[in-house]
């Protein structure tokens, strides 16, 4: 257990050092994305009743900076220490697959939710935001968080430059994310686009996110609670399996 | 000599390993065993397959087939306590930019399943002169710095094997000095030394045992004495003012080489009767000696002979 503390440690300190770079820039953008969306579509798009277009924004906003932040700190993290060398550190002492997995997705976790944190506490203000299910939203933060710190382990172990970690981030995880319904509710898209959106995994976690505020969502929570669950458990089995073989790590 | 060292249970033990990167064979079924309490080395030529060979005791690589166990424990099906054994120096020089060098030192003790460890962390720095320098961030060190770094780093479980893959490429003299008077202590201490190097001197003041790998293969192991007593016993250099070596003495020419350029020569003699009848050969062929010397073959000779043999 000690190896596995040090190495969720190391990994916590290590996007700490850098806090500026990887908590309050995500934040500044994602108040930018606010202000700017917010300000513009406020008067013009009406999701659910009751429910203002800011506030309606807020929730996939939070979750799409705890998405993108644990993607990026496990990914990031992985092929930087493969880039510099300095992998042989973790890979020489006796850790296991799991306490790799698990110090790695659960500091992207952490990071994914002091990002989103950040975000809800300077966006709230401009919104009158309900908590009809705080468990929900809980559940759909963390599982999310850990969804994404698994896709970055991936990604991270399969690169072998930034550039093609870049192309992962930019051609699979950014749209992804932009098109899970963070600016708008699937049910204002055309059917068949909002067919397509159902084949999303991201949009699941942004729509029951979502419900734990306003307890209105395209889907059920628990359908939704169901399918996230079920891609985190093949998305984890694919991680550990990678690490168990060494695969691109011990070659 | 190679039973006495096998009848306890081996520090490492490599059974026929075989490794292959697409048309390269690196090793074409690999045997050793080395003692406990060992000083080992480990030489060849770059490409020859140490470090190939070094990445699979430690775990950063995987044999394609064959066996490793260190201390009896098997590199891959009891990963876990084959690595509590090992201390490696890698060869390149890594360094996470984001730590100092006693955090650094921490996080590997940690890694390793160890808590409050810094009495044996501040031995360790006393000892690689790190001590100054213990909160300064490793991005700012020199390379020698960086280089004690990962040696510290290697050490701090106190691993009964310690593998050193040419850690003084590089090096200043002090460095290697510090270094070489630790882990010799840790060595008389009982921990078992691998090293490599392309410094032959440096081996064969500090190995008792010696294995040399030629393109993926074992083609010398044995102790550091024997194989310098077997390979040759003395040698001649001579240098010549004028003329040319005759053909005759050719074949005891111990370095290649040096048919290729200059005119000074190393030759092979076995007893010292068989100096006279080489200068008649030199007079006969009409070469004028300018200086002359009668010395020890080294390791280097050896190596240097045993790589220059046709397989």
């Amino acid at each position: 257990m000690i190896g596995f503390q040090t190495l969720f440690y190391k990994e916590i300190l290590r996007f700490w050092k850098v806090a500026t770079q990887t908590i309050t820039a995500p934040i500044m953008t994602a108040m930018l994305y606010l202000l700017i969306f917010g300000h513009v579509l406020e008067e013009h798009v009406k999701v659910y009743d009751r429910i203002s277009y800011t506030a309606f924004l807020i929730p996939g906003l939070v979750m799409m900076s705890v998405l993108q932040n644990a993607f990026a700190n496990s990914s990031s993290s992985l092929i930087q220490s493969k880039i510099t060398g300095n992998l042989v550190f973790v890979l020489l002492p006796p850790l296991s697959h799991w306490e790799l997995f698990g110090a790695y997705v659960l500091a992207a976790v952490v990071r994914g939710l002091a990002v989103g944190a950040g975000v809800f506490i300077i966006t709230a203000w401009f919104a009158d935001l309900s908590f009809v299910a705080p468990w929900w939203i809980a559940v759909f933060a963390v599982l999310g968080a850990a969804m994404l710190g698994t896709m970055g382990l991936i990604a991270g172990i399969w690169a072998e430059k930034f550039d093609q970690l870049a192309a992962f981030q930019n051609f699979l995880i950014m749209p992804a994310t932009f098109l899970a319904g963070v600016f708008y509710s699937i049910h204002s898209l055309p059917p068949f686009w909002q067919t397509v959106s159902r084949f999303n995994p991201f949009f699941y976690m942004i729509d029951g996110f979502r419900y734990g505020f306003f307890g209105q969502s395209d889907v059920d929570p628990v359908t939704s609670f169901a399918i996230v669950g079920i891609f985190f458990m093949l998305l984890a089995g694919f991680a550990i399996h990678l690490l168990r073989t060494g695969y691109k790590l011990r070659h | 000599m190679q039973e006495a060292y096998t009848a306890i249970m081996a520090a490492i033990q490599i059974t026929n390993v075989k490794k292959r990167y697409k048309s390269v064979q690196a090793l074409a079924g690999v045997s050793l065993s080395i003692g406990q309490g060992e000083f080992f080395g480990l030489l060849g030529p770059n490409g020859a397959g140490k470090t190939t060979l070094i990445s699979i005791i430690a775990g950063l690589n995987r044999a394609d087939s064959g066996n490793v166990s260190i201390h009896g424990h098997d590199v891959v099906s009891d990963y876990r306590q084959a690595r509590r054994m090992l201390g490696v120096v890698p060869q390149e020089l890594v360094f996470d930019p984001f730590f100092t060098v006693r955090e650094t030192l921490r996080m590997q003790s940690g890694y390793f399943g160890l808590k409050n460890n810094d009495a044996w962390i501040d031995e360790v720095m006393h000892n690689l002169d790190l001590t100054s320098k213990a909160d300064a961030n490793t991005r700012t060190l020199s390379g020698g710095m960086k280089r004690r770094v990962l040696v510290a780093q290697a050490l701090v479980h106190k691993p009964p094997v310690i593998v050193l893959d040419e850690p003084t490429a590089g090096v200043d003299v002090e460095l290697r000095q510090t270094l070489w008077q630790f882990i010799g202590r840790l060595n008389r201490e009982g921990h078992t030394v691998v090293l490599t190097t392309h410094y032959l001197e440096e081996a064969q003041a500090l190995c008792n045992r010696v294995a040399m790998l030629k393109a993926g293969q074992v083609v010398a192991l044995d102790t550091t004495a024997a194989l310098i007593k077997r390979i040759s016993g003395s040698q001649l250099v001579v240098s010549l003012a004028q003329g040319h070596l005759p053909d005759s003495l050719k074949p005891l020419v111990t370095r290649p080489e040096e048919l290729l350029a200059g005119n000074k020569y190393t030759l092979r003699v076995n007893d010292y009767v068989e100096v006279e009848p080489i200068l008649a050969r030199l007079r006969e062929a009409g070469a004028r000696i300018e200086d002359m010397q009668l010395q020890q073959a080294d390791l280097e000779d050896v190596f240097l002979q045993i790589m220059g043999e046709e397989k």
